[in-house]
């Protein structure tokens, strides 16, 4: 099957068409989060104040990525591990989230909370952070510059290459439901 | 190797070059520097303080290279340090009178995927190639395969943690100088590539690239192995000064 083209925002009519396996060209605009700011969002939600961010129909690209050279709009960026993400990620997802991007396996309860929101998890070429870089037109630090690289970035991204590694029916790959294509 | 898989070394290649053409990292995680010195005990460093040098060198590497600052000082309180430091730095005295570097810079998913184990005597080589494939397989796609191991077999607690981290220093797919060892090495690499992990995870029989075993004597109670786990982002260099 080839590429899927999408653009984010997505909606739950997108993500109904979504199947572990399916190769999708993401572009549009994406956030980035890892454990520090998903850390934070969640102390905000504690208290009960709003988010910096709306996520409502966004993607959630989990990367820090490396600092921009001189004219470069970013450095390298890459998927780092989403299992680690695990515990704060249900609460995105009942805010409206529709995708993140990561490496590696989900928990049982994110892959229920995808179900039970409407919701997908992508997969992308982990270690492969210059390539997936080409793919970055845009960046900039829109919350908590004082990460530094766990800040959060809003990106414009065209034609990611991604995977969907659950989708929002309780299937994922490459362990099931859609046989090994001749590509990825 | 598997199409799926060929496309996925394919694209760690392409990689590669747009790193080099565009001077990028290959990865966004450039990692902790570890910075193993061998210090000739003929060498006298004078002017200042040795480990202070390293973390300048460490500071200005990472500034000037724009490598990402991944550290961070506290590890409960998790303010980042800004530019890398500090260095893990081992230090060996050796005879002569050369200095020599060896920098690392060590990715922490695959970090993250290895373990250590204090095997009783007992379990013997059996034991030992059961928690090493187990590592590899727990790690699955988190440690980006295809994955080089360092192994450390024996020692103590930290003597076989630190071995293991030796072992990745090696030329990728050298074998250990000990013939049972070189032997084990090629039996671990075997029944690894058998378990269908594959590149990114995706299955296949590329999980690991070399699997380097470092042994050390150890005490008449233990068998200690510890599993260092390198991803396809294996970076280092040494330098004499």
């Amino acid at each position: 099957m080839d590429q899927i083209k999408l653009s984010t925002p997505l909606t739950d009519e997108v993500v109904e068409i979504l199947r572990a396996g399916h190769r999708v060209a993401l572009s549009g605009r994406l956030y980035t989060a890892r454990d520090a700011a998903h850390k934070k969002l969640s102390e905000l939600l504690d208290q009960g104040k709003e988010l910096p961010i709306d996520l409502k129909g966004q993607v959630i690209f989990y990367a820090g990525p490396t600092p921009a050279r001189p004219g470069h709009v970013i450095g390298s960026a890459g998927p780092t591990t989403s299992e680690r993400m695990d515990v704060y990620t249900p609460r995105l997802l009942a805010l409206g989230l529709k995708g993140t991007i990561g490496k590696g396996y989900r928990s049982q309860k994110v892959i229920e909370a995808m179900k039970k929101y409407k919701a997908v998890y992508f997969v992308t070429f982990s270690g492969a952070a210059a390539l997936i870089s080409k793919c970055i037109k845009d960046a900039r630090v829109i919350a908590y510059p004082e990460l530094g690289t766990e800040a959060i970035y809003e990106m414009v991204i065209e034609n990611m290459p991604l995977r969907v590694a659950n989708d929002a029916f309780g299937g994922n790959f490459p362990n099931n439901d859609i046989p090994h294509e001749n590509d990825y | 190797m598997s199409i799926p898989g060929k496309r996925i070394i394919q694209n760690l290649i392409k990689n590669a070059e747009i790193a080099r053409t565009e001077g990028i990292p290959i990865c966004q995680d450039t990692g902790f520097a570890v910075v193993f010195i061998e210090l000739g005990q003929d060498v006298h460093v004078t002017g200042g303080d040795f480990y202070k040098a390293i973390n300048e060198g460490v500071r200005k590497g990472y500034r000037e290279g724009y490598l990402r600052k991944s550290i961070v000082r506290h590890p409960l309180e998790r303010k980042n340090t800004g530019d890398n430091t500090p260095a893990i730095i081992h230090t060996n005295i050796v005879p002569g009178e050369n200095l020599k570097l060896t920098v690392l810079a060590k990715g922490c998913g695959s970090e993250n995927t290895s373990a250590i184990k204090m095997l009783k005597p007992s379990e013997g080589v059996e034991g030992v190639k059961k928690f090493v494939i187990n590592v590899v397989k727990e790690a699955g796609p988190n440690a980006c395969p295809p994955v080089v191991l360092g192994v450390g077999i024996g020692g103590n607690f930290e003597k076989a943690a630190l071995i293991a981290k030796e072992a990745l220093l090696r030329p990728v797919g050298k074998k250990s100088r000990m013939a049972d060892i070189a032997c084990l090495e090629e039996e671990l690499l075997e029944e690894i590539n058998a378990l269908d992990i594959g590149p990114l995870g995706i299955g296949g029989k590329t999980t690991a690239l070399a699997v380097h075993v470092e042994v050390f004597a150890t005490h008449i109670a233990s068998l200690p192995v510890a599993v260092n786990i390198n991803c396809h982002a294996s970076r280092y260099k040494s330098a004499i000064l």
